[in-house]
């Protein structure tokens, strides 16, 4: 097994990456009994990603794809961002081993969390844009 | 390759005068030591002259020794071999929980093919009992077989008193000891051994050689039938090149034993003091005192075990989390769960060991980078989350 030199690079230089002082929402994804744990923290204006962080306990494809995951919805709409799945952020990293692949499910799972935590806040309903 | 190799449990470098001993035998003396012309018999002196060294480094007689592809098919002919040998006599076979997949797997296979395995529970330092062994023991029983020392967080049996159990109780005794050969003395006599395995690879002899010995006047079932060669226990052309390569590692290693040991245990005692010292939050798998000289086993909080390896990797120092054959798994090793590390804590382990060649500079260049490294780690971490999900007992 071999991570190629994109995830490597996200592993070693994680963007947007510590936790955020007032968030609008927040997201935490996975456990660390057999797996991963992603949290995602996001600021948003008008509907709009303003501003994301994760912090990411697991391996090297799970702090990558997180990384890259905070620079795909940065500055999408919300709607927009919901959309990005597991095989787009693989894409983006330009591949995954395949025993990996779980790995990167689990900053998308954070992210719908804090959308959610971020429409409870308001009172709103969390409707998912097919 | 350039860079720190502290992985010496998964493979070792091959010793420069092993290589040399082994490279004629490639080509000028290529012969099948069951020729019978002059190059036959050239290469049968070889791997004789081996079986020598080899015996003389366990307190064994020559025969005594029968050569393999490595530590795994030692465990397996041992294990399969003295059980369907003496399945007439009982079907029961003791064991421990941390012992290598080599041992477990064929203790599984054992149990689909109708014998019942005791699988003896080990303490947080991963001892087994001896007197467990006791008290598992039964009239059936014909194998008792527990590791010399432990490949992922180094423990060192008591296999002179299990040995002596199991003698009194009519049962063999077998003892893995791929890790502890030329980093401890080993006596097959006094040490109440009946089969013992070993692996070239790890103390600098080339892979996909070992050896089992086996006592005098033993029966086993062969697990590899053929042309009868290993006394019919282990057909198939002998690996010459290899074999020689595996009798020089042992000359080599158990004239050089006290020096190297002396060496390792100094850089250890560095690594693990200097390692618990610098970091918070950092705790030492395994037992304190009864622990291979090479051998040291952390588990970090809040961190990963596979990141941290990368993280190493990426400046320069080869390490390993748990053993080889469990770090492409997210699954914590069978060996932490059985010294009671749950799940969530196995995650963040490394596995440093030395070898002979190791020096104390290395560990010194390891010491300035590990606290970084794990920092980096931790600052990417949610620590607060964790620690708060760990309180709910989430």
């Amino acid at each position: 097994m071999a991570y190629n030199r994109k995830v490597m690079e996200h592993f070693s230089q994680p963007r947007n990456v510590g936790e955020m002082q007032d968030p609008d929402g927040v997201g935490k994804a996975g456990n660390t009994m057999d797996g991963d744990v992603v949290v995602i923290y996001i600021k948003v204006k008008d509907d709009v990603i303003a501003d994301i962080r994760f912090q990411a306990f697991g391996c090297a494809a799970a702090i990558a794809s997180s990384s890259i995951f905070t620079e795909l919805a940065k500055g999408k709409k919300i709607s927009e961002a919901l959309q990005i799945n597991r095989q787009q952020v693989s894409n983006e990293l330009e591949g995954l081993p395949p025993n990996k692949i779980e790995c990167s499910i689990i900053a998308p799972d954070a992210f719908e969390k804090a959308v959610r935590d971020f429409l409870d806040k308001q009172g709103r309903e969390f409707i998912r844009n097919e | 390759m350039n860079g720190i190799y502290f992985d010496n449990s998964a493979t070792t470098p091959v010793d420069p005068r092993v290589l040399e001993a082994m490279l004629p035998y490639f080509t000028d003396r290529f012969g099948n030591p069951s020729s019978l012309h002059q190059f036959g018999r050239d290469a049968y002196n070889a791997i004789e002259s081996a079986r020598e060294t080899v015996a003389k480094g366990i307190g064994a007689l020559p025969r005594e020794i029968v050569f393999t592809s490595g530590g795994t098919e030692s465990d397996n002919l041992a294990i399969q071999g003295a059980a369907f040998a003496n399945w007439e006599k009982g079907k029961h076979i003791i064991t421990c929980a941390i012992e290598h997949h080599a041992v477990l797997n064929t203790c599984h296979f054992l149990e689909g093919k109708g014998f019942h395995v005791t699988y003896l529970p080990v303490d947080g330092g991963g001892l087994v009992d001896p007197e467990s062994v006791k008290r598992a023991i039964t009239k059936e029983t014909i194998l008792v077989t527990v590791m010399a020392a432990n490949n992922e967080i180094g423990t060192i049996q008591p296999i002179r008193e299990i040995g002596a159990i199991a003698a009194e109780a009519g049962a063999l005794f077998h003892t893995d000891a791929v890790q502890a050969l030329t980093k401890m003395p080993l006596d097959v006599v006094k040490d109440n051994i009946h089969l013992l395995a070993l692996s070239g690879h790890k103390f600098h002899g080339p892979k996909g050689v070992g050896a089992l010995y086996v006592r005098k006047g033993l029966k086993l079932r062969p697990v590899v039938y053929g042309g009868g060669q290993e006394r019919g226990l282990r057909s198939s052309t002998e690996n010459v090149t290899g074999i020689v390569g595996l009798g020089k590692a042992v000359e080599l290693g158990m004239a050089e034993m006290d020096d190297s040991v002396q060496r390792m245990r100094k850089i250890q005692k560095r690594i693990i003091n200097g390692t618990l010292e610098s970091i918070s939050g950092c705790f030492l798998n395994g037992h304190r005192e009864k622990r291979l000289c090479n051998n040291t086993h952390f588990r970090f909080d809040y961190i990963e075990g596979e990141a941290l390896i990368l993280s190493l990797d990426m400046m320069g120092i080869a390490a390993s989390t748990g053993s080889a054959c469990s770090s492409r798994s997210t699954e914590t090793s069978h060996v932490l769960h059985a010294i009671g590390i749950r799940p969530e804590q196995g995650r963040g382990s490394l596995r440093i060991s030395l070898s002979k060649m190791n020096t104390m500079d290395e560990a010194e260049r390891y010491l300035e980078i590990i606290p970084n490294v794990v920092g980096r780690l931790r600052s990417i971490s949610p620590i607060n989350t964790l620690k708060k999900t760990e309180l709910d007992g989430d």
